[in-house]
């Protein structure tokens, strides 16, 4: 039992963060805002010679060969610096699912070159999903997965019509995309294809539970920052203790949000197919924080917090953004509440990393190894 | 590298405990510490729980424990939980000043208290607030004033918890009357028997003397009995409330426990006609019972790998009362107007009873320990860096 990051994991996240740190600041993002791509290719060259996009990719793929863990940690200092890039999408979403095709013997000829592109740079992939309405960045996308009810395809972008729509966070580039089924792009189809999809709707959810803890850290920041240095009535706004407390609220949700989406980057890590009830507590809590600090953020800071100007839009609209993505909160309330209710959870202070060997009743369904379906 | 999955030799130690408790742990529940007949029957589980060396399974052998690392401790808590064994009526001083002893006291002082805690020989009282010193504990006032090898204790404290049975109180007293504010004050262990000393039992909400005012007239203890450094008892108070309070005052499996009853109560009721925001809170609870479980499963491991406590040890006081509360307030909700009914004793109403204790009981989780006003303070100051003033 060791529930703690290697040195090695937290140096490879401080490396990431320092980066993103030195080269992703809000006028950097605002930038690209009236942009036609949204995109930043210097941005995305730099990420890619980091390592980003290989990361998830086995060593037998020439991939870095990290595991979800590693992930996650990353994926929260990309939410930090409100990172518009889909570089998240594609480390933590894309290239598993690509990864998990190959894994069951499944795909079509184009699987393996378009991993080859995405580790190098040349290809890139937006990924949709029956959970999103819509897509990301698929605008200029070279390749599109998409998953529907019961199968996936991988498409060429000009096999795909899309049709752009504005989100609330402008760094963010939706669309909506309409394409033919066509066989010659499925990849998968009947239950593996429905089981790959349900880890990789795992997976972006807990992409974005991790973002999520990362902006709503940013927010409480900045809300200190700017409560110390604003005055009114001859004094910090800072001292007030109306002011202390929202901060303090949302630091106390988010210590308690990392050790849950900790235990389930763990438990995708070891056990993917089974990491429903994990994960949709990860993000649960995650959304909670998102939300809290949005609003707290927005609130500690007044009329600044209302304009356009201030950059605590920024990362508030990004909350706002993603805390729906990878299914809603009442898509993952219902997952938690179907198996509260089943009789046989496993529930109570001896069962929070699962079933143990004391009780080899296999019959039982617990939250580390939980299969809902079953 | 993370691995959450017990080792054989935790598994065995959870068996092992498991299969002690199944055999001692007293089958009809104990009545509440808070009465005397419920307080003789606590102390004599405790002398049953150091029989088998369960007093404290992190202290050394050599004072009455295990010499357990802190991932057995929450075995141990998990299987203590699960089994309902009998509330621990030493926790003030087992849980608080054990710790603090273990950390500051001289051998002399160790060899002399910390076995008879571990046993429940002595059960120990706390004594930090006094009338005008709550929340603001710097301005405590009762004196300890040095006479020969004996200080002479003159003052008053309040809400001393278990002070109407306890056998001895340990609390921070002034011992150099010049001095202000956190400045000249030591911690001193005082026998509640000592002459001079008068109890005054305070019902708490259910009724009970739970706590109680202690009023010291020309008592003479020893300066033996002060721990650590004369004008050291802000610091030793400060210290020992980040780490083993922060860690070990409410262990998570008692949470764990209260939801798993709580969504079994709720599985039960389903079909009843039932505030639609219910649901959203049972499940609110089982998450957040669990998120504190994993932080402090984080926590432990952290510091069995040689890391210091993080600033969780703030947050965890004001995440487990409110949880507490929840927890309580949407049992009342799932029972409606049963919730109303007392403890009775008679088995039918004895569920009923006991959420209703409980509610009872988390009113004061936000407020002891340090308000949860306080402890956000803190947090803003201490951990966001917030300007005090």
């Amino acid at each position: 039992m060791n529930f703690t990051y290697s040195a090695e994991q937290i140096e490879f996240r401080d490396v990431l963060h320092a980066l993103l740190q030195a080269e992703v600041g809000a006028e950097r993002i605002r930038a690209r805002w009236d942009t036609a791509s949204g995109r930043d290719a210097a941005l995305e060259a730099q990420l890619r010679d980091f390592g980003l996009y290989s990361l998830m990719f086995p060593e037998s793929l020439d991939g870095l060969g990290l595991s979800v863990i590693d992930c996650a940690l990353l994926a929260e200092v990309c939410g930090r610096a409100a990172l518009p890039e889909p570089a998240v999408e594609t480390m933590m979403v894309a290239s598993p699912l690509l990864v998990d095709v190959l894994d069951r013997g499944l795909g079509n000829g184009s699987v393996q070159a378009v991993i080859e592109g995405v580790m190098s740079g040349d290809a890139r992939v937006a990924v949709s999903h029956a959970i999103n309405p819509h897509v990301n960045f698929v605008e200029d996308a070279h390749w599109v997965i998409a998953g529907v009810a019961d199968a996936i395809y991988l498409l060429p972008r000009d096999k795909v019509e899309v049709t752009p729509l504005k989100s609330v966070d402008p760094s963010r580039r939706i669309a909506k995309i309409d394409f033919d089924p066509e066989e010659q792009y499925r990849l998968a189809e009947g239950e593996a294809a429905a089981a790959v999809l349900r880890s990789t709707l795992n997976r972006g959810a807990l992409s974005v539970a991790a973002q999520l803890v990362g902006l709503s850290e940013v927010l409480v920041e900045q809300s200190v920052r700017y409560a110390s240095d604003r005055e009114q009535f001859g004094r910090a706004i800072g001292v007030n203790q109306a002011i202390k407390h929202h901060l303090a609220d949302v630091a106390v949700q988010i210590e308690y949000a990392r050790p849950v989406i900790a235990r389930a980057a763990y438990t995708l890590s070891v056990s993917p197919e089974r990491a429903d009830i994990a994960v949709s507590h990860a993000k649960l809590a995650a959304a909670r924080v998102g939300l809290l600090a949005a609003r707290h953020g927005i609130q500690v800071h007044g009329a600044m917090g209302y304009t356009w100007e201030c950059n605590v839009h920024i990362w508030s609209k990004r909350i706002w953004a993603l805390v729906r993505e990878w299914g809603d909160e009442g898509f993952h309330k219902n997952r938690l509440q179907q198996w509260l209710l089943q009789s046989n959870a496993l529930l109570g202070p001896e069962f929070t990393f699962g079933r143990r060997s004391l009780l080899p009743d296999s019959r039982v369904s617990d939250p580390v190894s939980a299969d809902t379906a079953a | 590298m993370m691995d959450l999955v017990y080792t054989p030799d935790q598994e065995a130690f959870r068996a092992e405990v498991r299969a002690w408790l199944a055999a001692h742990v007293p089958k009809v529940p104990l009545a509440s510490f808070d009465t005397a007949e419920g307080f003789a029957a606590h102390r004599e589980w405790e002398r049953t729980l150091a029989s088998g060396n369960w007093g404290m399974v992190t202290w050394p052998e050599s004072y009455g424990g295990r010499g357990c690392d802190l991932i057995q401790w929450l075995i141990f808590e998990e299987e203590y939980y699960r089994a309902g064994a009998p509330a621990r009526v030493n926790q003030n001083g087992v849980f608080l000043l054990g710790p603090t002893l273990m950390e500051y006291g001289s051998e002399a002082q160790k060899a002399r208290f910390l076995p008879a805690m571990a046993s429940g020989e002595e059960i120990w009282a706390q004594g930090w607030s006094e009338p005008n010193a709550g929340s603001d504990m710097a301005a405590i006032r009762c004196q300890a004033i040095r006479d020969g090898d004996d200080y002479v204790i003159n003052g008053q404290k309040i809400w001393s918890t278990r002070a109407v049975y306890a056998d001895w109180v340990f609390g921070l007293f002034r011992t150099d009357p010049a001095s202000e504010r956190h400045h000249g004050l030591s911690k001193i262990l005082v026998p509640l028997s000592a002459q001079g000393v008068t109890v005054r039992p305070i019902p708490q909400l259910n009724g009970l003397p739970g706590f109680a005012e202690i009023f010291f007239d020309d008592v003479r203890v020893s300066v033996d009995n002060r721990l650590g450094d004369e004008g050291a008892g802000w610091q030793i108070a400060m210290a020992t409330a980040g780490f083993e309070r922060g860690l070990m005052l409410r262990s998570p499996a008692r949470f764990q426990q209260a939801s798993r009853r709580l969504v079994s109560l709720y599985r039960q009721h389903h079909g009843d006609l039932m505030d639609p925001a219910v649901e959203d809170d049972v499940l609110r609870c089982y998450m957040d019972a669990e998120a504190y479980a994993l932080s402090t499963y984080q926590t432990a491991s952290r510091l069995l790998q040689g890391g210091s406590i993080g600033p969780e040890a703030s947050c965890n006081k004001i995440f487990w009362s409110e949880l507490d509360l929840r927890i309580h307030d949407t049992a009342m909700r799932i029972l409606g107007a049963r919730a109303e009914v007392e403890p009775s004793g008679s088995s039918d109403q004895e569920d009923l009873g006991t959420w209703l204790d409980g509610f009872l009981f988390a009113q004061s989780g936000p407020i002891y320990a340090g308000t949860n006003e306080i402890q956000r303070n803190i947090i803003a100051e201490r951990v966001l860096g917030m300007p005090r003033r």
